[in-house]
């Protein structure tokens, strides 16, 4: 309940600057208009192998950025205000990442329907299930983001942050399967959990929801967010986060 | 409203040690204003900080508003009011939607939020701030809202830490005006820490300083100061009790 009331108040912030979710959502968007064309005439794939791998950078970007608006309220006391208040500390790392997700699944319909007018085709089901495991993943990717904000210091998490999530893209195969990878970035690139996530959701948006795409997405989903919360959950509790 | 006994608080960084506070032992009954004194790294933020649950004791007992500051820290964060050193709100944020949050996280409802924070910025002759960002108000207002913040619950005991740097004279004298005003009206403990040795003259009923993490003298400012003769200022006081060697901040 605490954790709806945190997330209402920072959706009601958020909404007054409704330019910052459009401009966290736009490298992704770009890469669509001006990528795409090029990607569903190279004969690699198409609209339905592109979109989930953009949603996948686009939840790096928004998500996995997370991070960046804990300084503010730290800075100005605002953590330390919360923090004498009852409310749980689980409750004030929950909130915030409440409103990360809503703020995703807005930017992510926006990238979806300007998917479909290029010429996007999955069925409805393959993409509410491909939203359902973007929530797992950004949970898990704005809590460890809020974690890793807490812990670093100010000058070092915003370079780190942004630079991290190049490779992180790069190596999910995002932007091309990784079945064109060299033998030494494939085994990289399996390293990364956010790989299985991209080959989960182009299952789903191929109309297929049992294969061990599906299945190893979900896993590396649901590891990320049981690993994200009780980190963030442990970096809230410690003294002086 | 707050007994402490021996407490302790160390910090460990890789090698280094520092005790920041070293066998603590205070009481503060109901009602009374209390300023806690000290010079820089003395102890006094990290006492604060323990008293408001912000840090755990490495030793020592303490209750705070009757309950245990550590089995019991959720309790007490329900019963106190807490200003800390600095703003509370984002100079972006606005006013009305920081207090409204503040009032809910204590369990109000929002019909309830709405009339307490009206109520509370009308005390605190802060009507009509409402829809503003915080960076919008002067230095005196941004300091009231603070104090708003710390009393929406209306807790019977509040901690500020030094909750006039940075004033000018007017506001400074309008904010004592509401800390008095809190005591004599609504009964409200106050404990506050500030360098301004003439503000705590002024406003408070006991004096506790505190030096290399102990109480080391402690009682009214009139009997303080008669100690040590018949023109001595509270200045002389604490120059007597903490020496006059500079001090750089150890503590967290």
């Amino acid at each position: 309940m605490t954790a709806l009331i945190l997330a209402r108040h920072y959706l009601r912030a958020t909404y007054r600057s409704k330019l910052s979710v459009l401009f966290s959502a736009i490298q992704p968007i770009m890469f669509l208009v001006l990528f795409g064309p090029l990607f569903a005439r190279s004969g690699v794939g198409s609209w339905d192998v592109l979109v989930p791998g953009l949603l996948v950078q686009l939840t790096l970007m928004s998500a996995g950025l997370a991070g960046f608006g804990i300084f503010i309220d730290q800075r100005f006391g605002v953590l330390e205000r919360l923090r004498v208040t009852p409310a749980g500390r689980t409750a004030l790392l929950l909130g915030r990442v409440l409103r990360d997700v809503v703020v995703l699944l807005v930017q992510a319909a926006l990238l979806l329907a300007i998917g479909f007018v290029l010429g996007l085709r999955a069925p409805l089901a393959g993409l509410l299930l491909g939203l359902a495991l973007l929530v797992v993943l950004a949970i898990g990717l704005a809590s460890l983001s809020y974690a890793i904000a807490l812990v670093m210091p100010d000058e070092l998490f915003p370079p780190v942050a942004s630079t991290a999530v190049v490779p992180l893209m790069l190596l999910s195969g995002a932007l091309l399967p990784m079945s064109l990878a060299p033998p030494w970035l494939d085994v990289l690139s399996r390293l990364t959990p956010f790989r299985y996530v991209v080959e989960a959701l182009r299952a789903f948006f191929a109309g297929s929801y049992g294969g061990a795409a599906v299945a190893w997405g979900m896993l590396a989903g649901l590891a990320f967010l049981v690993i994200g919360v009780a980190l963030g959950t442990r970096v809230f509790h410690r003294e002086n986060a | 409203m707050i007994h402490a006994t021996a407490l302790t608080k160390t910090f460990t960084t890789g090698k280094r040690t520092v005790e920041a506070v070293r066998g603590l032992d205070l009481h503060v009954a109901a009602g009374e204003i209390v300023g806690f004194l000290g010079p820089n790294g003395a102890g006094k933020s990290t006492s604060l900080r323990m008293f408001t649950t912000l840090l755990k004791p490495t030793s020592g007992t303490a209750t705070v508003a009757g309950y245990d500051l550590v089995a019991e820290p959720a309790e007490v964060r329900r019963r106190i009011g807490y200003v800390p050193q600095g703003n509370t709100v984002a100079p972006i944020a606005q006013v009305g939607e920081e207090l409204e949050l503040q009032a809910r996280l204590y369990g109000m409802s929002r019909a309830e939020a709405r009339d307490r924070v009206a109520e509370t910025l009308r005390a605190l002759d802060l009507t009509g701030v409402e829809a503003r960002p915080a960076a919008a108000l002067s230095g005196g207002q941004r300091r009231r809202v603070d104090l708003a913040m710390g009393l929406l619950h209306n807790p019977r005991l509040l901690f500020l830490d030094e909750p006039t740097t940075g004033l000018d004279p007017q506001s400074r004298a309008n904010l004592w005006d509401h800390v008095r005003r809190l005591r004599d009206r609504e009964g409200v403990t106050v404990f506050l820490t500030t360098h301004y040795l003439d503000e705590a003259d002024a406003l408070c009923d006991r004096i506790l300083i505190i030096d290399h993490g102990r109480v080391v003298t402690e009682g009214t400012p009139a009997d303080l100061k008669a100690e040590l003769g018949p023109s001595a200022t509270l200045d002389d006081v604490f120059l007597h009790v903490t020496g006059r060697e500079l001090r750089e901040s150890t503590a967290a």
